[in-house]
């Protein structure tokens, strides 16, 4: 699956479980209007970390890069670590 | 107080290992020790033995006698030995071990259970007794007692098998502790001064091996910690096993180790109690229920309670009296009360425990405690037992995540992991229910009888 859709179906999948309404997902929402609060994100990130194998906002607090604010950005984050 | 050598029941007491019997007994005239008793008067001497059988006798054999007995439990090596040898300052180490380098210039006695008759000692003093827990940074903190403060939790004119002109024969014990910890501690001197059979595991000794052993000896008194019986109920031997008696203690005993240990034992008593080895034996449970009822507070007999900042305090004659490590905080408060660190919750009545202080994770600024999700998890019927710890998250600094080992037949993956979370929805606050649940075919448990944490 792609990175984009698995990424996706675990916000989707996480906005469910902690009863969030979750916006329409594309490139250009801001992660804070998405509907998940920092603990749905926190949920999601440690689901990925599983089955992406990556992590990649602690490598971008140690080089001092800017974390995604947006949900492409967020995408992008993980397809560059993936990748790397 | 009597030494544990003069009880008067002693000589009914007959430990029962895998390599053979031991009949304390014995011990007032015979000695296990290759040097005698005698010449160790007032010694602070430590107890470093392969086989807990070897270690009971050395403590009947040496009480009243030394100045300090100092116990090891399994798990202490040369190099711990030769620190907790430091700490009490010992002058002996008795053993049914070879010396090693770590020991240094110190007296080496051999235990061996090929008994010596030998000269009835004087045993007029009262030995400090020195149990070891774990502390924090990994060494051993060492923590007094007297036989006194051990004991005061037992009544041997209240033991079933006082009662009994012909003996003990109906009442046998046996624990899955080691008798060198706190809790198989109390079941050893129980037998010793009641005059019980007590079967023992010996080290290393199969569950399995020993489930087999202690029905063949007909064990009607079984204690252990929760982790310690799920183990046991895990295997097949412990439907070989009817003890009338069943007691858990070390660790919080949920509702699901209740009701799993009443309906494998229905004949059995199922009992819960608090213990710890700096405040001693506090209470036990027989409701059958988890946690204890709120008006324990101020009906416990010699022993005093009270809630400070969420925590229970203690203080009794079965508090210990101090830690022998220079470095450690005083044991007890300015007003004689022992700070258990175990964190408690007032609801309905009963007061429930939450865990430990120290074991706090904190998720983004909200606490959690792993025993309570465990709780909540352990009593989904697929659970067998669950292990609940943090994993470090960039976003709310931690996260919950569960490992959950399932009962035989159940079969673990996302359907199974979603119904879990909802289950824990349903009980539980949002930052307190798991991120991740991870099935594991089993969670492992630590010498001490305890879920392994922060590992």
């Amino acid at each position: 699956m792609l990175i984009h859709n698995v990424i996706f179906s675990h916000f989707e999948q996480v906005a469910k479980e902690q009863d969030k309404q979750l916006e329409p997902l594309h490139d250009n929402l801001p992660l804070r209007d998405s509907g998940l609060d920092s603990l749905c994100l926190a949920i999601v990130v440690a689901r990925l970390e599983d089955e992406l194998g990556v992590e990649p906002f602690s490598a971008a607090a140690a080089d001092d890069r800017p974390f995604p604010t947006t949900i492409g950005e967020f995408v992008n984050f993980y397809e560059v670590a993936a990748h790397a | 107080m009597l030494s544990l050598g003069e009880s008067q029941n002693l000589f009914r007491c007959t430990i029962r290992t895998a390599t053979g019997d031991v009949l304390l007994g014995l011990l007032r005239n015979h000695s296990c020790l290759d040097t005698a008793a005698s010449s160790l008067d007032g010694a602070s001497v430590v107890v470093w033995t392969k086989n807990p059988a070897e270690a009971a006798m050395a403590l009947v054999e040496l009480d009243g006698i030394v100045g300090r007995l100092v116990l090891c439990p399994p798990g202490i090596g040369p190099d711990l030995l030769a620190h907790v040898m430091e700490i009490a300052e010992a002058n002996a180490v008795v053993s049914d071990q070879p010396r090693p380098d770590e020991a240094g210039a110190a007296t080496w006695i051999r235990c061996q259970r090929d008994l010596q008759p030998a000269a009835r000692p004087a045993r007029t003093r009262e030995t400090e007794w020195v149990l070891l827990t774990s502390g924090t940074t990994g060494l051993p903190k060492l923590v007094a007692h007297t036989l006194a403060s051990l004991t005061d939790a037992i009544r041997v004119e209240a033991s079933p098998c006082m009662r009994c002109s012909m003996g003990c024969s109906s009442l046998v014990w046996s624990t899955f502790y080691d008798i060198r910890r706190y809790g198989g501690l109390q079941i050893f001197l129980r037998a010793a001064l009641t005059g019980a059979p007590l079967v023992l595991p010996d080290s290393q000794e199969p569950v399995g091996d020993f489930l087999a052993r202690a029905a063949a000896c007909g064990i009607t008194h079984l204690s252990g910690t929760p982790s310690h019986w799920r183990a046991a109920l895990m295997h097949p031997g412990a439907k070989s096993i009817s003890p009338r008696y069943v007691r858990l203690s070390g660790e919080i005993a949920d509702q699901a180790i209740l009701n799993n240990l009443s309906a494998a034992y229905p004949k059995a008593q199922v009992i819960h109690a608090f213990a710890s080895t700096e405040a001693g034996v506090a209470f036990e449970v027989t409701d059958g229920l988890a946690g204890f009822p709120d008006h324990y507070i101020e009906s416990l007999k010699g022993v005093e309670m009270k809630m400070e900042d969420g925590s229970m305090r203690l203080r009794s004659n079965r508090l210990a009296t101090r830690y022998l490590n220079h470095d450690a905080r005083p044991l007890r408060s300015a007003d004689g009360f022992v700070d258990t660190g175990d964190l408690v919750e007032r609801r309905d009545g009963r007061y429930f425990f939450m865990g430990r202080r120290d074991g706090v994770i904190n998720i983004g600024g909200f606490k959690v405690h792993p025993e309570e999700v465990e709780a909540v998890i352990n009593r989904h019927p697929g659970v067998f037992v669950s292990l609940v710890r943090t994993r470090r998250s960039p976003i709310t600094g931690a996260v919950v995540t569960a490992d959950v080992a399932l009962r035989s037949g159940e079969k673990g993956g996302p359907e199974l992991a979603r119904e879990l979370l909802g289950f824990c929805r349903s009980s539980l606050a949002g930052h307190k229910v798991p991120a991740v649940v991870k099935f594991v075919p089993q969670i492992a448990i630590s010498e001490t009888g305890k879920l392994i944490r922060n590992g």
